[in-house]
């Protein structure tokens, strides 16, 4: 069994005693527990499945590194799947179920698997899934869906906030064990602006389990004074709780902060995720323990001997009360004295060096436990927990020499530094073959702009493995970012005898023992599946991680991945360097959506765009579109109409009376400057140098390809100022696309722009009795001969200030007014009231695109999409020939774009009256190279035109302009087919005469 | 003529730190070489306000001028005085090379207030800048963004920040600030 201790538990409040549940059962816990120690200490040991063969599996580790203990944690809108009860804190209400079990975690049917584990071996994916292709998505994928996936994916939407947090700082210290708080410590001595991060709640990290002395007392008095003195500090910023999840270029680094999910009723956001600048980062990350490959050390009580040592002096939980100690090195001494000193038995340690341990190991033995060298374990014995131990020769092939009964199995494979952090962004390892671990290389750090390194390791993470030499390590990772040469604290020296690599126990396990022997507990990889990787040819770690999943799942393979190598290395028969590492990315360990997210949820997803009448559109409950990130009404459907309908409306009213439409969100860029014209005429294709002041012009405006990228119209305002509009999604773009050739290529031209877009609300007034409109309104002679098409004047309506630009994208009589956007709503509310006796209404987008289509007007992003030019379009008078250059010019002239067989712009009506599908391709005799249907030319816009009573379309034909008349099918995706009849593009008014009144 | 409305006409959220709209607000964007004597003699003749240096805002009485970029300034005034203020510009630049032009319309003005420490934060959650002490201070704007909108932002003095945006994205930017400020303290500025 395991349980709690009657004493012990140092980060226990057992005044505060905590309810919560596991898979509906309820426990009791305390305040300072963990999840993981709750459940413990509730006799919970099976704590879920594996992730292939479903074996029932438990808690192995205390900490980040736990790759079994995942839960479902929360309800509803609060559930959350994978949760590491290692670093869950225990809150009073707290609901867990386990995971990855069917029908329940007691009773898993899939542990079938685990007898047909020799059908599942490295690759079997790859093997079994590959034919016949069908099978995958009718046979296979749903039995392994069925059986494999881990946790559930969240049903409810979360109900908690979160959010992001810049910070600056000269120096970020990521871990606040005893080296990061050291290092802190002496960095801040120099003043500079100094950031603690420490994933748990608690300072101090291993050391306070550990022991030792530091200064003369012992090493949790130390951390609880420097805690204090750092706190006192007003350059120095501790935060527990926040694990830094990634080193990126430039000293970027992310901080994951969990505020409330030890307390989930508090208020505030659940997480913030720090967006941190850091001059330099010291990673003092530690160490993580490796577990030992042996047959059976996936059951549950197998436990990493540091780990068990945590939850008897931290939480006061046994996990049984006699544990066998295994271990390559001195450490897991301190597990089995600890035990001791708790008052449980430990029947043997099992120590594979053949000359034993130092002076723990005399410790040991002095307090009575028996001590085995040379030995190891053959074999774990128990299902869903240890029952006993078989004994054998580390040397040997695993005969069992005894069987020692016992519940809890500590092991130790020694440690590896964590990395991760150093590596994020470059930072190079080296191998160390005295501790058997990889360790950063001081002298291959990760670089920043100035080519020097930015990262420094502190302490254990650096390969520090005692607490001397880790403080001194520490002291040495300060001093050299603050530039200081402060001494190290007095640190008693606790020599321990050298460790010994041990990958396999025993050395000479069988086959059989080895497909019991994993690797890597969450995806289920086994010393086998290693080695047959490497049988079938993986060389590369990185291709036989991939291959058998190692190191895959959540957890990156904290433990299992310098494990796996040296297997790897071993049936590859070369060093360990020589096979080397995977790549270590970011997160640290995962970190929640919502963070990532931060205050981007519900109302503020994404910014709206919103123009000056955009309420007044919403309370007329116009159909939306969104138009990048702007909302513009489509139509104003009335109560009983559909859109359909309301379209069809706003048209006729605009044809044959009035209507208004909201065109505030047209791009309106000033181009001013002595060479203003000159900079006009390169980029646009047109000649805007001779335009009068007063006047408006159509221009295009193209790509260096000669591609058609923007159109709009500009007005003259004076000799050195332009207007430029453009349309709607062209606004930032063209504006940026203006500065970049002054800022890059025309630098010498004096010319200045602004994007004014946003300081005007615009209306359009359209439609025949749209002048009498404006003359009701009063104030300015808007008569034909005072404003003539394509004229512009300045003036006032209804006392308003306004600008008044006479072009027409219709076809018909048309005001737009430009007005100072704080008084937009006033002006429209009084056009509205003006037009009134004319039934004037306002029109959407849609009504807008039909209008233009009738009179066959070009609409970028329909008629245009990237690959086509102004000649395509039929707009060659648009583009001047008398000018020596414009933006695009040379791009026309290539030999592709002057192909007489490009496809051109045409109007097509179908013979039955009928409305082309938007992009249908008209098809050709014949086909291509690939078996494929020739093509003739497609739709570019397809509308159905209530002012004509028919549908009407544009599209881009092959010789089109050349076959007016000609008769082209449009096949359907139904297999039917819509016979078009070729013609002029220009359905409506051809001649102007409506808009020229 | 009908009362300019400025975006939000007056939003207001209240909490340990105030979000306001501030109303209709004079501006001018200023291009031109702000290192040239007659330009710096019309900013101040317009405003009573010397330019700028890098990343700074100088204020005069109820005018500010904000730099903006090496050859943009931001000029900032009551609503009322923008066209008399573009007159004395375009009069004491004319024949030089420059563009000065009404943006007061175009921008969405907040108000942020609070204890000194509060507001920073309410802004270091948005703002990829530097809104500590000693990099940020009265004097000091940054050109930078609030989450996902361009935004402009300074300390008229300790506890209180403006922040400008874009007209059209104002709702988006007073509800980013209110979030941020309901939110409560991150405890990192002191």
């Amino acid at each position: 069994m395991s349980t709690r201790l009657t004493s012990g538990g140092r980060l226990l409040n057992k005044g505060k005693p905590l309810r919560f549940t596991f898979n509906g059962k309820n426990f009791k816990g305390y305040e300072g527990d963990t999840l993981a120690s709750a459940l413990l200490a509730n006799d919970q040991m099976l704590v879920g499945r594996s992730f292939k063969y479903h074996r029932p599996r438990g808690i192995v580790a205390s900490g980040a590194e736990e790759p079994n203990a995942l839960v479902g944690l929360g309800r509803d809108g609060r559930f959350e799947p994978n949760q590491r009860v290692t670093t869950t804190e225990l809150f009073d209400g707290l609901d867990s179920e386990s995971q990855n079990h069917w029908p329940s975690l007691e009773f898993d049917v899939g542990v079938v698997n685990n007898y047909a584990a020799r059908f599942l071996p490295a690759g079997f994916y790859y093997k079994t899934f590959m034919a016949p292709r069908a099978a995958w998505k009718h046979l296979f994928e749903p039995i392994v869906r069925q059986s494999a996936g881990l946790g559930k994916v969240p049903r409810d939407r979360d109900v908690d906030t979160y959010e992001h947090f810049y910070a600056y700082v000269d120096v970020l210290v990521v871990g606040g064990g005893v080296a990061g708080l050291q290092a802190a410590r002496v960095a801040a001595q120099s003043g500079a602006k100094v950031l603690v991060l420490e994933q748990t709640a608690h300072w101090g990290g291993r050391a306070p389990v550990d022991g030792g002395e530091v200064d003369g007392k012992p090493v949790a008095d130390w951390v609880d004074q420097t805690v204090s003195d750092l706190r006192n500090l007003p350059n120095v910023t501790l935060r527990n709780r926040c694990m830094a999840s990634g080193v990126y270029d430039h000293g970027y680094v992310l901080g994951y902060e969990r505020l409330t999910d030890h307390a989930p009723q508090a208020q505030g956001p659940r997480h913030r995720l720090w967006r941190i600048r850091a001059g330099q980062i010291i990673t003092a990350t530690g160490a993580i323990e490796r577990p030992l490959s042996f047959a059976g050390n996936d059951i549950p009580g197998v436990m990493l001997a540091g780990a068990l040592r945590d939850y008897v002096v931290n939480y006061g939980v046994s996990v049984g009360d006699r544990t066998v100690v295994v271990t390559n090195n001195d450490d897991a001494y301190r597990t089995a004295i600890a035990l001791k000193q708790a008052g449980m038995m430990v029947p043997a340690i099992l120590d594979a060096r053949p000359t034993g341990g130092g002076a723990l190991a005399e410790e040991a033995r002095a307090l009575g436990i028996r001590v085995e060298t040379g030995k190891g374990i053959a074999k774990v014995h128990g299902g869903k927990r240890v029952t006993g131990v078989s004994v054998c020769l580390q040397a040997g092939e695993g005969a069992a020499l005894e069987t020692i009964a016992c519940d809890a199995v500590a092991m130790s494979g020694g440690w590896s530094p964590v990395v991760h952090l150093w590596s994020h962004c470059g930072g190079k390892l080296i191998w160390d073959d005295a501790h058997a671990m990889f360790r950063p290389d001081p002298d291959k750090a990760p670089t920043g702009a100035d080519g020097k390194g930015f990262v420094v390791t502190a302490g254990a993470a650096s390969g520090a493995m005692q607490l001397a030499d880790v403080m001194a390590d520490a002291t040495a990772a300060g001093n050299k970012v603050a530039g200081l040469s402060t001494d190290t604290p007095a640190v008693p020296a606790t020599p321990e005898a050298a460790m010994q690599a041990v990958w396999l126990m025993p050395q000479g396990a069988n086959a059989k023992l080895k497909m019991k022997s994993w690797l890597d507990y969450q995806n289920d990889v086994k010393v086998s599946d290693v080695q047959l990787a490497a049988r079938e040819g993986y060389e590369s770690v990185e291709h036989t991680k991939r291959y058998t999943t190692l190191g895959m799942a959540t957890d990156q393979g904290k433990l299992s991945n310098i494990n796996g190598l040296a297997i790897l290395s071993d049936a590859l028969d070369q060093p360990i360097p020589q096979t080397g590492t995977t790549t270590f990315r970011p997160p640290y360990t995962p970190i929640s959506m919502g963070a990532i997210a931060g205050e981007a949820r519900g109302e503020i997803f994404q910014p709206l765009r919103r123009t000056p009448m955009h309420d007044w559109h919403d309370t007329q409950k116009a159909d939306w579109e969104p138009v990048g990130h702007w909302r513009r009404p489509f139509s104003y459907p009335r109560t009983g109409e559909s859109v359909e309908q309301s379209v069809s409306r706003e048209i006729l009213q605009v044809r044959n009376s009035v209507g208004m439409l909201d065109a505030s969100t047209l791009g309106k860029i000033i181009v001013k400057g002595p060479d203003a014209g000159k900079f006009m005429d390169l980029m646009y294709t047109n000649m805007m140098s001779t335009l009068k002041p007063g006047k408006c012009r159509y221009g295009l405006m193209c790509s260096e390809n000669g591609f058609l990228m923007d159109d709009g119209v500009v007005a003259r305002i004076d000799d050195d100022t332009f207007l430029c509009h453009t349309t709607t999604g062209g606004a930032d773009r063209i504006h940026a696309h203006m500065e970049e050739w002054l800022q890059t290529e025309w630098w010498d031209m004096q010319v200045y722009t602004a994007n004014v877009t946003e300081q005007y609300a615009q209306i359009a007034v359209v439609g025949p009795n749209a002048r009498k409109v404006l003359e009701k309104l009063g104030g300015m002679d808007v008569s034909k001969e005072a404003l003539a098409f394509m004229e512009w004047a300045d003036g006032e309506l209804a006392g308003i200030k306004v600008r008044i630009y006479r072009i027409s994208f219709s076809g018909e009589l048309s005001y737009e007014i430009a007005v100072d956007a704080g008084h937009g709503q006033a002006l429209w509310d009084k056009i509205a009231a003006a037009g009134a006796e004319f039934n004037i209404m306002p029109y959407g987008t849609e009504a807008l695109h039909v209008l233009r289509a009738e009179k066959g007007f070009i609409m970028i992003g329909d008629e245009t999409d990237g690959t086509v030019i102004p000649q395509d379009l039929g707009l060659n008078w648009a583009i001047s020939k008398k000018k020596e250059d414009f933006i695009g010019k040379r791009g026309q002239q290539r030999s592709h774009m002057t192909d007489p067989n490009r496809w051109k712009l045409v109007g097509l009506e179908t013979l039955d009256g009928s409305v082309l599908p938007d992009g249908a391709y008209a098809s050709a005799a014949g086909s291509n190279e690939n078996g494929q249907r020739n093509m003739q030319g497609r739709v570019t816009s397809t509308y159905y035109s209530p002012t004509l009573g028919k549908g009407i379309a544009m599209g881009l034909v092959l010789n089109g302009p050349d076959r007016m008349g000609e008769v082209i099918e449009f096949p359907k995706t139904d297999g039917t087919i819509i016979k078009a009849r070729i013609c002029d593009p220009v359905f409506y008014d051809k001649d102007g005469e409506k808009q020229n009144v | 003529m009908s009362e300019a409305l400025s975006a939000l006409n007056g939003a207001f959220h209240k909490g340990a730190v105030t979000v306001e709209d501030i109303g209709p607000q004079g501006m001018i964007t200023l291009r031109g070489n702000l290192a040239d004597e007659t330009l710096m003699a019309a900013v101040k003749q317009a405003t009573g306000a010397d330019v700028p240096a890098l990343r700074k805002i100088t204020h005069a009485g109820p005018c500010s001028v904000a730099w903006m970029s090496p050859d943009e300034l931001l000029i900032l005034l009551p609503y009322g005085d923008v066209t008399a203020a573009l007159d004395v510009l375009n009069a004491a630049m004319a024949g030089s090379h420059f563009l000065a032009v009404n943006v007061s319309d175009a921008r969405a003005l907040f108000r942020l207030t609070g204890k000194p420490a509060a507001v920073r934060e309410v802004i270091a959650k948005l703002a990829p800048a530097d809104l500590s002490a000693d990099a940020f201070a009265p004097g000091d704007i940054r050109r930078s963004r609030m989450a996902q909108v361009a935004a402009a932002f300074w300390l008229p003095e300790e506890g209180v920040a403006q922040v400008v945006c874009f007209r059209s994205v104002a709702q988006y930017a007073f509800d980013v600030l209110a979030t941020s400020a309901q939110a409560g303290p991150v405890g990192y500025f002191r």
